[in-house]
């Protein structure tokens, strides 16, 4: 086994000891804090804190992937062609919204909690997915997709036998940033009283507890690297099963 | 059969076949030469309706190409190009299996049929069925290329530079084998490329198009003897014309009784060949062999009658 991976599953195991059973790392974090505050975040369990922070993730991040993805099919193809500069600007807005802004904006119509949450990531997460789709369907070996129609392969045939098989590596690129990225921006979420790992956070802030952010911080951080390591690796495995060892993920 | 009737085809203003008419007859070898730009890929392409006329109409055994959906007439198509165009994630036995599964073959059959023709482009299906394209040599991606597009029996095989990407050495054997195929299961072959040499071994007929437009149909002999204008001489080569008429007959055909000195040359070799080797070895007469025995000789005077246009 190679050292890398020992060293991410160590991490793992450390992560989910500390989310099971936090009491046990009292000592360390006990020397971050100050006149007897709490070393471990006492306002409810980190466990759920962290389901309900990835659960929140990987719903927005599979809305964007749904859309993103279907978008990008249809603006590759001859009649949507027209739609391709328009889709790009929607998919750059959504990126350059700030997802505070969104936040702010989504609170009055959807209401506190997670819905706003929910939104902000799915409008965040599309352009990445989108983006990547796009190279992987346009990028594809000239040759190949000539002989895919001169075989006789319907539009429907090509898409799902040629296109998107050769261009999922790419895609997952792309739902790798999307979901790395957030990952970290749900933790603002909880600025609108989503549940989500920005509680310890924000909670370690406002009672300037330094435990309590290091806490936060370190989950969210090392769920990131986690989950990104292992969507690369796929991408990898993947490349190498569609023998595509040398097209790069943008 | 297959009839191009004035098809034309432009993007905008640029024409980039215009009123071009032939007929290719059936189980032959047709090669369309031309520079690139010519038009020969374009009007490859409409064949299989990869592209669709601007005009005019092709008509495949009667009937007219564009009463079927184009998906349905590909398949009844062969299609070779260069760079061979197999799908990298696929398997080769995958890759050739591609046609009879979108007809609905069933298992076995496809199967079989995956394994005759890896045979056939001498591929040890034990050992080659499962590989991916990339495991493949150059050489042995353009023949699974071929296989592929060979796999449901078409009548018809459209090839555009199968070829190129190879090496001479390999593109010689090749080509002896696709005219080995071609003869087995008497294919009508349509074969673009822009190599005159390529196009007199390969074709019965010889389309040569330039600008667009088709400047003549003949057979090699009439390619070589009479070029109908000077772009088509100059395509051939003046210098070469000599030789490459001789290339075109076998020695089989000219053989007289007799025998000469030195070794002999076989009967299937081209008079092209017996010329070098009359020359190199500075003979007048070259025994002639058939199966390792000597059945009579070929003189150099002879070769050299052979050699100017009858």
């Amino acid at each position: 086994m190679r050292p890398g991976i020992i060293v991410r599953l160590i991490a793992f195991a450390v992560l989910l000891t500390f989310l099971i059973a936090p009491d046990l790392f009292e000592p360390f974090f006990g020397m971050l804090t100050k006149n007897g505050q709490p070393a471990i975040y006492n306002q409810g369990s980190l466990l759920d804190l962290t389901l309900n922070h990835l659960a929140i993730v990987f719903a927005a991040t599979f809305a964007a992937t749904l859309i993103a993805v279907s978008l990008a099919i249809l603006v590759t193809r001859p009649f949507g062609v027209e739609f391709l500069p328009l889709s790009r600007s929607l998919a750059n807005i959504g990126q350059t919204f700030p997802p505070v802004a969104v936040l702010a904006l989504a609170v009055p119509v959807l209401g506190f909690g997670t819905a706003p949450t929910l939104v902000a990531l799915f409008l965040y997460g599309l352009l990445p997915i989108f983006e990547n789709t796009l190279t992987g369907l346009v990028n594809l070996p000239g040759t190949v997709a000539e002989a895919a129609k001169g075989v006789g392969m319907t539009w429907a045939q090509r898409l799902f036998k040629i296109e998107l098989p050769l261009a999922l590596p790419v895609i997952l690129a792309g739902v790798r940033l999307s979901t790395v990225i957030s990952l970290a921006t749900a933790t603002i979420g909880s600025t609108v009283a989503a549940r989500t790992l920005g509680e310890v956070i924000i909670a370690g802030l406002t009672s300037n507890n330094t435990a309590f952010v290091l806490q936060g911080g370190l989950i969210v951080g090392v769920l990131a690297v986690l989950i990104y390591d292992s969507l690369a690796a796929l991408e990898r495995w993947l490349m190498a099963r569609t023998g595509q060892a040398k097209r790069a993920a943008a | 059969m297959i009839e191009i009737d004035a098809i034309t085809k432009s993007y905008d203003q640029t024409v980039v076949v215009d009123h071009v008419t032939l007929t290719i007859e059936p189980s032959s070898v047709c090669a369309v030469v031309g520079t690139s730009g010519s038009g020969k890929t374009t009007l490859l392409r409409m064949i299989n309706r990869l592209v669709e006329p601007t005009s005019g109409a092709i008509r495949i055994d009667g009937e007219d190409t564009r009463n079927t959906h184009a998906y349905e007439l590909r398949r009844k198509i062969g299609y070779a190009i260069q760079g061979h165009g197999l799908f990298p994630h696929r398997s080769v036995g995958q890759n050739i299996a591609t046609v009879p599964k979108l007809l609905g073959w069933d298992k076995d059959k496809t199967r079989a049929r995956v394994t005759e023709l890896l045979e056939l482009f001498q591929l040890d299906p034990a050992q080659f069925r499962d590989r991916l394209p990339r495991e493949l040599s150059g050489g042995q991606q353009q023949r699974v290329g071929v296989a592929r597009a060979l796999a449901a029996k078409p009548n018809i095989l459209l090839m555009d530079e199968p070829f190129g990407a190879l090496d001479p050495v390999i593109r010689s054997k090749a080509q002896e084998d696709l005219l080995t195929i071609q003869r087995q299961f008497e294919t009508t072959i349509v074969l673009v490329t822009h190599d005159m040499e390529e196009a007199i071994h390969l074709g019965d007929k010889i389309a040569v198009m330039d600008e667009g437009k088709l400047l003549q149909f003949a057979s090699p002999q009439q390619i070589i003897s009479k070029p109908a204008t000077p772009f088509v001489a100059e395509l051939i080569g003046t210098g070469e014309r000599p030789f490459k008429l001789l290339s075109l007959a076998r020695v089989g055909k000219f053989v007289e009784p007799g025998s000469a000195e030195g070794d002999p040359i076989d009967i299937s070799a081209t008079l092209r060949d017996a010329y070098a080797e009359l020359l190199w070895s500075g003979r007048a007469a070259l025994p002639v062999s058939e199966k390792g025995q000597v059945i009579g000789k070929i003189t150099l005077d002879q070769l050299s009658s052979h050699a100017r246009p009858q």
